[in-house]
């Protein structure tokens, strides 16, 4: 019946019953496309539905609700003060800049969208506030590090690119108030989901490794709103179709392998990786190895829905995936991880991060006033004090501060010599080092980078991660030899540091090599002005304040040796020959 | 408004899970689970079903600590203010949700601001802990709580005690509770210290067997539209586990533990390198509460082989360059040890 683009689509399905959707992840940048989609959205569900913006800056009282002071005081009982969430009840809240919102913000809004309420368990109150909302993410991200955070996105069914959106500024048909309606009352008469068409969505979801049953449950009723669109009593297998394309074509970890014809096909569909024959070897056997799965195995009926389904998300998936799943690279979204916490540095602030109680103080500038925590400081003491009723003596003994912690976590930023002869044992004690810290960062949460210099360049081969997976794959072809340009190398240490600490965290260098750099920093093979550069680029990085260790490799170390360490304001370390274990060690574990 | 939940008997496979929940139904004593697991695998849908099916308790009419009529003389808090003849009632086990933003004065309880300021008046009112008195208390998410709150859960959750003394009150409270958590490992892990103080931890996987995920679908799919019909058809079922659980409580003490079982479990635990007797401890205590379960009358070989890896899996030396699962281990060892003789 109607013909809406997939933005359209999400819209009117949303609008139709966006609690049992979790809402939608649009990324990509702002832009007159994305308030076009909210205002359509808005549009859809009607001015009496709240729609409420969510800024980042929000802290968990005004997001969740809690104690009401100024109320509290008035009256001399608790009461308490909505949040956004649940002022939010039945409609939707709107998350700009969604790739900044924490982990620990993200598990809450989850929780609340599982459950439809938000239970409050703060300042004095305990209660359990209906909250049912939906969530739309608009996620500015453009790094795969930069994204809305997991919890979130699990319960977001929907994921649309803000690219999409043109359509609904070019004049795309779009659906209406009134198609919403009437969808909404066929829906509220009870509209069933078959068997085969449930079946389908789950033999699709599991054909594309999507381990989660929230995507499969949510096709199911993204089948049945689009059944009800449509002008249907039940749902019917194209429904499944497009709900698949809507609900689990973002979410594929593998690609279906397809019957028996399949190699064949394969080396037809991907002459890209004609580069790399041994890549074209390899990248069959990822799919059939999953394949104890019953769903692609031909079943006697004429077309099976499966095959069907399986075919519409293929077609949707965008290119670059294809190849990324088919070479078996889960990097990418699983490995992904973010601004974890854990042992990195954390430090107590008082400005700044995530609440965790107070301690006794004063107030001096900067200082935030923990109000609750001083009144109940200062309540045992208001006889003895002889408050007048109504009026609460506070003394300063009584005052109490809120303290945040502020998790910082640590990147490693290896720069190793790759030149010469012993290039070979300190790459691979170097690669130990790296594989051994990220094991430990499961812990730690520490990133490790490492940077590599030899002939006349430095190359970042590992940029930061925490993911010991990824580490493997970017450091099991890496090669030595060469000229050493310390100047570069360290320049491109630096370069990294630096960006690593515009990003929040504090950044610390392992420099491993034996000092005796060769190539200057214009190119030229001058040893001394190679030297020389070295130790400015050293200077630079102490002018920085980063912590910087100098792991000394020559076999015997020579005279003044130290001075790159002393230039960098760092440890200097004389380790002919390094182990990984030292090397963590030293890295700070 | 509660929503109704889907019913414990009606959840396909993740039987580690289920056992793991049983046990501790069974025996409290266990010192609580750790559930690790992707998104969207169930794990809080199976916490929540437990509330839905556990045998009911009795309690003080009243008493904020949910004590035991019985044997309240010994367990109430001085100054309770329920009157020591009050009556006795009957309610659900609490399963007490710990959410993540929760401060640490709702969690141990703190000074009764209300009472403070308007009537001058010292009193202590009970947090989370107190309601989880007797039941379960669950957080979703564990790693990424607060590290001291974690610490002092753990901390009560052994000593079966809580202490508070802040704000110039002096309290001591019965908090017997088990403790369940669930994370994912991708998003930052629990220290080793902590999770040694688990009791059993399971490894929840989405199932990789197509029926069995249709099968999920299908029920979930039955019970979202048709919650008092789909809890009707599975009645039954329920209160044939809730009777499975009462039935084990009353016969574990009953149970013996023969020496070879004992000896089986030490050298299991030597076979995978366990440090401390923890992991031996909690393996038999909970090698009974299954034998129990199972209505046995003592502790077998096959007992001890399904509770094994939710024993011991947390507390093995993790060799970082090593990719084989704790799991796997296990069962090699255990294929190691003793099939192979």
């Amino acid at each position: 019946m109607n013909d809406w683009s997939d933005p359209g689509l999400i819209a009117a399905l949303l609008a139709l019953d966006g609690q049992a959707f979790g809402g939608v992840h649009i990324r990509g940048p702002s832009g007159p496309q994305r308030d076009a989609f909210l205002a359509l959205l808005q549009g859809l569900i009607g001015a009496d539905t709240p729609m409420r913006r969510c800024p980042i800056s929000i802290d968990e009282e005004r997001l969740l609700g809690g104690l009401d002071l100024t109320a509290s005081l008035a009256t001399g009982t608790s009461v308490m003060q909505r949040g956004l969430l649940s002022e939010a009840n039945g409609g939707f809240v709107v998350f700009a800049m969604a790739e900044c919102l924490s982990t620990h913000m993200g598990a809450q809004v989850g929780a609340v969208l599982d459950r439809g309420e938000i239970s409050i368990a703060r300042d004095g109150i305990q209660a359990r506030v209906p909250a049912n909302i939906s969530v739309i993410l608009l996620d500015e991200g453009v790094t795969d590090e930069e994204r809305a955070p997991d919890a979130m996105t699990e319960r977001t069914t929907f994921a649309l690119q803000s690219g999409d959106l043109r359509v609904i500024l070019e004049g795309a048909a779009l659906p209406t108030r009134e198609s919403i309606i009437a969808a909404q009352a066929r829906l509220a008469a009870g509209l069933p989901c078959p068997d085969d068409v449930l079946e389908a969505l789950c033999e699709t979801a599991f054909a594309f490794g999507i381990g989660s049953f929230r995507p499969v449950m949510a096709g199911v009723r993204c089948a049945q709103g689009l059944a009800a669109l449509n002008g249907r009593t039940r749902a019917t297998l194209e429904d499944a179709a497009i709900a698949s394309r809507l609900t689990l074509t973002h979410r594929a970890t593998m690609i279906p392998s397809a019957p028996e014809d399949a190699p064949t096909q394969a080396e037809d569909a991907e002459p890209q990786d004609q580069d790399d024959p041994s890549q074209n070897a390899q990248s069959p056997p990822p799919a059939p190895d999953s394949d104890p799965d019953p769903s692609t195995t031909p079943t006697p009926q004429d077309i099976d829905p499966t095959e069907m389904l399986i075919e519409t998300v293929k077609a949707a998936l965008p290119e670059g995936v294809i190849a990324a799943l088919s070479l078996g690279a889960t990097g990418g979204r699983k490995s992904r991880e973010r601004d974890g916490r854990g042992s990195g540095d954390s430090f107590t602030s008082p400005k700044r991060g995530r609440p965790v109680g107070s301690r006794r103080g004063s107030l001096r500038s900067g200082q935030r006033l923990h109000l609750i925590d001083t009144l109940r400081a200062a309540a045992p003491w208001q006889k003895v004090r002889q408050a007048q009723s109504g009026r609460v003596r506070v003394q300063p003994e009584d005052i109490r501060i809120r303290r945040f912690v502020e998790k910082r976590e640590t990147t490693i930023i290896f720069a190793v010599d790759a030149s010469g002869s012993a290039a070979w044992q300190r790459l691979a004690e170097a690669k130990g080092a790296v594989q051994l810290m990220l094991a430990h960062a499961y812990q730690s949460r520490a990133r490790v980078a490492l940077v590599a210099f030899r002939k006349e360049e430095a190359e970042v081969i590992l940029p930061p991660t925490r993911s010991l997976a990824r580490a493997r794959r970017l450091l099991s072809d890496m090669v030595g030899g060469g000229g050493t340009p310390l100047a570069h190398g360290l320049e491109a240490a630096l370069t990294l540091a630096l960006s690593e600490r515009a990003k929040g965290r504090t950044p610390r260098l392992l420099v491993l090599t034996d000092g005796r750099a060769n190539i200057a920093r214009d190119g030229s093979a001058n040893r001394d002005q190679a030297g020389a550069d070295a130790l400015s680029v050293a200077a630079q990085i102490r002018s920085f304040g980063l912590r910087a260790v100098h792991i000394d490799t020559s076999p015997r170390p020579r005279p003044g040796a130290e001075a790159l360490a002393i230039k960098m304001g760092g440890l200097y370390a004389p380790l002919p020959s390094p182990r990984s274990g030292d090397l963590a060690a030293l890295a700070g574990l | 408004m509660t929503k109704p939940t889907f019913p414990f008997s009606a959840i396909v496979g993740q039987e580690d899970m289920k056992l793991a929940l049983l046990i501790a139904a069974t025996d409290p004593g266990i010192g609580g689970v750790m559930v690790f697991g992707d998104r969207g695998t169930g794990k809080s849908t199976i916490v929540r079903a437990l509330a839905a099916l556990l045998p009911p308790i009795e309690t003080v009419t009243g008493c904020a600590y949910n004590c035991d009529p019985k044997t309240r003389k010994q367990t109430c808090v001085a100054g309770c203010l329920v009157p020591s003849k009050a009556n006795s009632q009957s309610v659900s086990t609490p399963v007490i949700d710990l959410p993540l933003g929760a401060t640490e004065d709702r969690v141990v309880g703190a000074l009764d601001l209300e009472r403070a300021l308007s009537h001058g008046e010292k009193r202590f009112e009970p947090g989370l802990l107190a309601r989880a008195n007797r039941g379960f208390l669950y957080i979703d998410e564990v790693n990424l709580l607060e590290d001291h709150l974690v610490d002092l859960l753990l901390d009560v959750a052994q000593s079966g005690e809580n202490l508070v003394e802040r704000e110039g009150l002096s309290v001591r409270h019965p908090a017997r509770f088990v403790l369940i958590g669930s994370g994912n490992p991708e998003e930052g892990e629990l220290r080793p210290q902590l999770l040694d103080r688990f009791g059993l931890a399971v490894d929840v996987k989405s199932p990789d067997d197509l029926a069995m995920r249709i099968e999920v679908v299908k029920r979930r799919n039955a019970f979202d539209r048709n919650p008092a019909q789909f809890l009707r058809s599975w009645a039954k079922a329920q209160e044939d586990i809730r009777t499975q659980i009462t039935d084990a409580r009353a016969r574990l003490s009953d149970v013996k533990t023969p020496d070879a079982a004992i000896e089986w479990a030490a050298k299991l635990c030597m076979g995978v390198g366990v440090d401390g007797l923890r992991g031996e401890l909690t393996m038999i205590r909970a090698g009974r509460a299954a034998a129990a379960l199972a209505g046995d009358k003592a502790v077998k070989h096959t007992h001890l082989r399904t509770v094994a890896a939710m024993a011991l899996r947390h507390r093995m030396r993790r060799d970082p360059l090593d990719d084989t699962g704790s799991t796997a281990r296990i069962s090699r060892a255990i294929a190691d040890l003793f099939d192979g003789a």
